[in-house]
């Protein structure tokens, strides 16, 4: 199972299926970050949206994400001043160039994102900016692998570690997997060779029933991480809870700013009151995200759920399975 | 005089004709439009095509050209891929009130050059003015006449299995020209649209060959777009190798950027053609031979094994199936 | 269709000013946040992702990579087949 929405495009791209043996089955799990966040998140973006004097700030693929009710391009639509931003520190200049607003970043990722929305708030802070706030949806990865492993809904040999989130974190906090649970874990990148590499070391590995932690991806990983970056999540943010799609609460595995920081916190600085939050019937997005199901065997898929016309995020962003598997076809010559 | 638009240019009075007689006819005068009759009127004989286009790109002006070039270049490469050449084209212009004249002036220069280059007259034409706000600057239509040589039956239900099919340069670079200029992306890229009249280049490869097949420019939705329309309207199944598609590198590199696939971003100065195999090599070589199409390149062939289907067979060996563009291009995360 | 998006890219950086470094691949040109990778020298090539250079990228291993590459496509151009 891959863990990284950017390699369940890579995979489903090059045609790694196509190119493993048949004894290699391979399962996609909650790796995309905007696919694994829950309605109900989603929901108070969009309500935060239609605040007065609020200017929403973005990466791409939030804005056409269905909520319970309606998306961010929606609202935007209807008036709100919603904008894609490629950085979080343009977001900040957003907020630099408004005063009188209030500018709302939509904090979405994993580890990878964190650090540098970390240091975009440190930024700000050093700068006096006081119009600029963070939505944190931060979710962490080594929690949300034990819960699916402590599910143990899949037999899972081997998983297949996400490459940029262990730039940042390392290799270390995967040895639990190996060891409590007995699953092969390599680290790969996201070139067909490296996706290859490290699918090779797996089945090694399982073959020898030696599970351990290794990298395949040795030119961008390091066993240790990124030990700044990692201080300055440490510096702005604290774990909490967070309810993940098709999962639930996963203790300790979400960011929120903490206390030091918290005049940056969207959360606590906006107030917005939600309808009841709802799922859309028939969507089994949440057990695409736990890799129990594939994409087709989804009776919405590609029918009533499609890229023009998404029912739930794992086919509009561009690293959820679903999109993943109607861009590519699940058929190969 | 002011030196921004008003509403009373709009209104069809004394400022209306001022607006019309200084800002427009000196650059764009041709006896036709000269009468500044209600409709131009003219005698004509033979086959004719006729599209019409808007405009409504933002930003209006871009590195390689701007909305005023896009609207002529636009609707000459329309009339040119049904074989057509190219005559009068209409120019219906709704701009806000207060935008800058100097700013229409430059447009006007440019769709001079780009009528000059084409070989058309702009024969009739028409201009509105909105509130501010209501036409995202200025909106332009085009409505465009050619006439198709006898013999000539170019369309997109043409393709024949075993047929070549020929890009004639590198894509992408239209649509990252644009997309880079948009606010919160501050990327420097050396891109520049490729915004190009192909009425010329088409013209020559219809005297090289009788068998071009289809024709199509792969504007919004791209190369992948254009090639499941061709596959769609034929029944055939079309297969290309990603690496014989020519792409700039500052374009991949955007690409990467920004997560976009070039065979999707839309290209304003390309043409993909179907040929017969026969001809392929000769067409080619003409195609060359040319300014806008030296980069070109046989990227595939027609097949019947997949009817309907594109197919793209990529460097490692897997090949994969290319939809349509779905969904919008937004510049991703994470 | 937008493509990967946890895709952090290689540039190069080609000059340092504070805790920004300008960067360029393939002669795109962005300014990048160098606060997570303060090691980072000119000539480097570093991660984008974000606006940010999350790592650099140790060149040793990435041409025992590109090595790998070259060999299978060498294999696969000798063994020409589709798979499966």
């Amino acid at each position: 199972m891959e863990f990284c929405g950017g390699h369940t495009h890579a995979i489903m791209r090059y045609g790694i299926r196509q190119l493993v043996p048949a004894t290699v089955e391979m399962r996609s799990g909650p790796g995309c970050p905007v696919c694994v966040t829950a309605n109900a998140d989603l929901d108070k973006a969009i309500a935060m949206a239609h605040l007065p004097g609020v200017i929403i700030t973005s990466f791409g693929d939030m804005i056409r994400v269905p909520g319970s009710y309606s998306t961010l391009q929606q609202a935007k639509a209807e008036g709100a001043d919603v904008r894609v931003v490629y950085s979080t520190m343009d977001a900040v200049d957003i907020a630099k160039d408004n005063p009188k607003r209030s500018v709302i970043f939509i904090g979405i990722g994993f580890e990878t994102t964190a650090p540098t929305i970390a240091a975009s708030i440190i930024k700000a802070q050093r700068e006096g900016i006081e119009n600029f706030y963070v939505l944190s949806m931060l979710k962490l990865t080594p929690p949300v692998m034990k819960a699916l492993l402590e599910m143990g809904e899949l037999k899972l040999d081997g998983i297949v570690c996400p490459g940029h989130v262990s730039v940042i974190i390392g290799s270390y906090p995967y040895e639990f997997i190996p060891r409590s649970y007995g699953v092969a874990c390599v680290v790969s990148g996201f070139e067909p060779v490296d996706i290859l590499l490290c699918i090779a070391k797996l089945v090694e590995q399982i073959e020898r029933n030696q599970p351990k932690v290794e990298i395949a991806y040795r030119r961008g990983v390091k066993p240790e991480g990124n030990k700044k970056a990692l201080q300055l999540m440490q510096e702005v943010f604290e774990t909490n809870g967070a309810n993940w799609r098709g999962i639930g609460i996963v203790p300790q595995s979400g960011l929120k700013l903490n206390q030091k920081y918290e005049h940056f916190d969207a959360d606590k600085a906006f107030q917005t009151s939600l309808k009841p939050v709802r799922e859309h019937k028939g969507c089994r997005c949440g057990d695409v995200l736990r890799g129990v199901a594939t994409p087709p065997q989804c009776k919405l898929f590609g029918t009533a759920c499609t890229p023009e016309k998404p029912i739930g995020p794992c086919m509009v962003s561009s690293e959820g399975a679903c999109a993943a598997y109607h861009q590519y076809g699940a058929e190969h010559e | 005089m002011s030196n921004t638009v008003l509403l009373a240019h709009g209104s069809g009075g004394k400022l209306s004709h001022e607006l019309v007689e200084e800002n427009f006819l000196p650059s764009l005068t041709n006896p036709m439009l000269d009468k500044l009759d209600d409709s131009a009127t003219f005698q004509i004989n033979g086959h004719l095509a006729f599209t019409t286009d808007s405009y409504v790109v933002n930003p209006i002006f871009f590195p390689g050209g701007d909305i005023g070039k896009l609207a002529v270049c636009g609707t000459v490469n329309d009339l040119s891929m049904s074989g057509a050449k190219p005559l009068y084209l209409s120019l219906s212009i709704i701009v806000e009130e207060g935008f800058s004249l100097s700013e229409l002036d430059c447009l006007v220069r440019s769709i001079k050059a780009a009528t000059e280059e084409a070989g058309v007259k702009i024969i009739t034409g028409d201009t509105k003015v909105v509130n501010q706000g209501q036409a995202d600057k200025l909106f332009i239509n085009t409505s465009g006449i050619g006439i198709i040589p006898p013999g000539i039956d170019i369309s997109g239900a043409n393709a024949q299995t075993g047929d070549k099919v020929i890009l004639s340069g590198t894509i992408g670079d239209h649509g990252i020209a644009i997309m880079t200029q948009r606010e919160g992306l501050k990327f420097e890229v050396p891109v520049e649209s490729d915004c190009a009249p192909l009425n010329k280049l088409v013209a020559q490869m219809l005297e090289t060959s009788a068998n071009i097949h289809c024709l199509r420019d792969p504007t919004r939705g791209g190369l992948a777009t254009t090639l499941n329309e061709f596959a769609r309207q034929s029944r055939v199944s079309i297969v290309i190798e990603e690496d014989k598609i020519p792409v700039k590198e500052g374009v991949r590199a955007a690409c990467e950027l920004l997560g976009f696939d070039p065979i999707y971003v839309a290209n304003e100065g390309k043409l993909v053609a179907i040929v017969k195999p026969d001809d392929a090599d000769k067409v080619l070589a003409q195609m060359r031979q040319n300014g806008y199409g030296r980069d070109a390149a046989i990227i595939g062939e027609v097949t019947n094994n997949r009817p309907g289907r594109v197919i793209m067979k990529t460097k490692l060996g897997p090949s994969r199936i290319i939809g349509m563009l779905s969904g919008e291009l937004l510049p991703r995360i994470c | 269709m937008p493509k990967v998006m946890c895709l952090a890219i290689p540039v190069r950086v080609i000059s340092i000013e504070g805790d920004e470094a300008e960067t360029d691949i393939g002669g795109v040109k962005r300014k990048v946040g160098i606060v997570l990778t303060p090691e980072v020298k000119v000539g480097d090539y570093v991660l984008l992702h974000t606006g940010y250079a999350i790592g650099v990228i140790d060149e040793a291993e990435a041409e025992e990579t590109l090595k790998l590459l070259e060999e299978i496509v060498s294999h696969i151009e000798v063994h020409r087949r589709v798979p499966k």
